[in-house]
């Protein structure tokens, strides 16, 4: 490698930029050790000064586990649900049948313009009205439903670009169009749902507004509302808060770590595609 | 495709309709004509929100592009070292916008925060501020906030998009003798502009809707100086009951995103690019 002074202040800035990331997770890391003496006494860049564990199991106490089990069972459901139902829809949008479908396409694509703060208070209206206020299962259904359009349509653009041919071929020999969508389709594009998997956990994971809006009680709140259910109890005690913060990511953190190339090619590619 | 129908669809339109309304959530809604829209033009809470919500749209995209745009083509190099770079930019896309949020607040605390810290030890007096107290730079913070948030997606997209433009125009550009300035304002941003424009869009409508950040850090305020349009509605609705005048502003919301977003698409003539890089792969 050349040392070109154009290179040289490229890797600079580029350096500069990876302290900006860093630090202030240093920052956190190192706080959430603190007990509440030491963190106003000690300096928050140099670890010494006595480091603790008792944040931790002060968050537990304070309910985390709870959080963390309701943000699992929150996203795992909101996955699940959107992937099969933007694969079956992207199907049958492919496959067309009738006019009613690619009206519905057309509809789903102007819900991508449509920012979930602008509807939230209609929604809020009908969770309850629907007697679903307060419930994980109203979060699933909203949060499902607003991640459908993106994922709808990035399905339809694999789908279409299944050869026809292929499909054509299967359907002389035989089989119905449950076995296309069984035999061919399903299988070619796992790599794909995982993709809008990883994107929409994440999305769903880390939203904040439609929990805060249609749940109150400890019980259904996921991690980013209890983090902040946290800090308001505790507000005095930042090493608890940034413990909580901590102990939140690290399921992603694991995830990524087991599987960054796919997470980064699929954050980035989904809107290159 | 119900539920879709149910949860967007019918808001969409319920929206409209709450906006003609005066509700408080409890009783029977009552017509209430163009009444909420007038309030909307005579209330001086709802003109600064559109102020700041401009300012913070403006802002975070002049901050994000350039900076994105830099990162992106410095990341989308071969080299190891950079991908291990690249890996590390990403870590901001996992914290929650809560976790982002609660972070800075006890970074940027005036006397126990770590900034306070670093101004103390190494005598940076600047550094010592009442960050998220000041009405003239609380504004600031919360984008550059957003800013650390979000750059790192942004990156992305711009190192996928850098990776995608074939090596022969530049092995031509460096034949003819092209300097490397010349190479980036003749190859790389016009074969970029597919990227600009999704990363654009996505930058101009997250934060015309942004909303978890200030309303975990500053809630608004000092004052109404980070007050943008999405937390205005939020406490107009859900604070002040008035679900019709809240509906008013999510509706003006829900449109000024639609609008940029066909905007930006009609006026950078997105969908004939769309086939040329057909074409180009």
């Amino acid at each position: 490698m050349r040392l070109r002074p154009g290179r040289v202040i490229a890797v600079g800035l580029a350096t500069v930029w990876l302290v900006i990331v860093i630090a202030p997770l240093y920052y956190m890391i190192l706080a959430s050790f603190r007990t509440q003496g030491t963190y106003l006494t000690a300096n928050p860049w140099v670890p010494s000064g006595g480091l603790s564990v008792g944040s931790y199991s002060t968050v537990f106490h304070a309910g985390l586990g709870r959080y963390l089990l309701n943000s699992v069972l929150l996203t795992a459901a909101c996955i699940l649900l959107t992937v099969t139902l933007s694969l079956a829809a992207a199907f049958r949008i492919v496959r067309r049948t009738s006019r009613a479908v690619g009206a519905a396409f057309v509809i789903m694509l102007f819900g991508l313009a449509i920012p979930v703060q602008a509807i939230i208070v209609p929604i809020y209206v009908l969770i309850y009205k629907m007697h679903l206020y307060d419930t994980l299962f109203a979060l699933i259904l909203t949060l499902s439903a607003a991640a459908i359009p993106v994922s709808v349509l990035i399905m339809v653009s694999f789908v279409r670009d299944i050869p026809r041919e292929m499909i054509g071929a299967m359907l002389v020999d035989g089989g119905s169009e449950w076995t296309v969508f069984r035999r061919l389709v399903w299988p070619l594009s796992r790599p794909v749902l995982a993709t809008l998997a990883i994107y929409n956990g994440l999305n769903v994971w880390n939203n904040f507004l439609l929990p805060l809006v249609l749940t109150q009680s400890s019980g259904v709140a996921v991690l980013p509302l209890g983090l902040t259910k946290l800090e308001g109890l505790y507000s005095i005690n930042v090493p608890a808060v940034m413990a909580g913060v901590l102990l939140s990511v690290l399921p992603l953190l694991v995830l990524f770590v087991l599987m960054r190339r796919q997470v980064m090619n699929s954050l980035g590619g989904l809107v290159a595609r | 495709m119900v539920l879709f129908g149910l949860f967007i669809i019918v808001p969409m339109i319920a929206a409209v309709v709450l906006s003609f309304v005066r509700w408080n959530g409890l009783g029977a809604p009552h017509w209430a004509g163009g009444s909420n829209w007038a309030e909307f033009f005579r209330d001086p809470v709802a003109r600064t929100s559109v102020v700041v919500t401009a300012k913070v749209v403006v802002l975070s995209y002049v901050v994000q592009t350039p900076i994105s745009l830099a990162l992106g083509l410095f990341t989308a190099g071969r080299q190891r070292y950079r991908s291990v770079y690249a890996t590390i930019y990403v870590l901001p896309l996992l914290l929650s916008t809560a976790g982002i949020a609660l972070m800075w607040e006890s970074m940027l605390d005036p006397s126990f925060g770590a900034l306070t810290a670093l101004a103390r030890s190494w005598h940076l007096g600047f550094l010592q501020q009442n960050w998220l107290g000041s009405p003239n730079l609380t504004l600031y913070v919360v984008v550059a906030i957003i800013s650390w948030q979000f750059i790192p997606f942004h990156t992305l997209l711009y190192a996928v998009g850098r990776r995608q433009i074939p090596a022969v125009l530049y092995e031509a550009a460096t034949l003819d003798g092209a300097s490397p300035l010349r190479t980036f304002w003749r190859i790389t941003l016009p074969q970029l502009r597919y990227t600009i424009v999704t990363s654009g869009i996505l930058m101009i409508v997250g934060s015309l809707t942004y909303f978890d950040i200030i309303y975990i850090m500053t809630d608004g305020g000092p004052g109404y100086t980070t007050r943008v349009l999405s937390l205005d509605m939020y406490n107009v609705a859900f604070l002040q009951d008035q679900y019709g005048y809240a509906s008013v502003l999510a509706v003006i919301l829900g449109v000024v995103g639609i609008a940029v977003a066909v905007g930006l698409v009609r006026f950078t003539g997105f969908a004939t690019m769309a086939s040329q890089q057909e074409g180009a792969a």
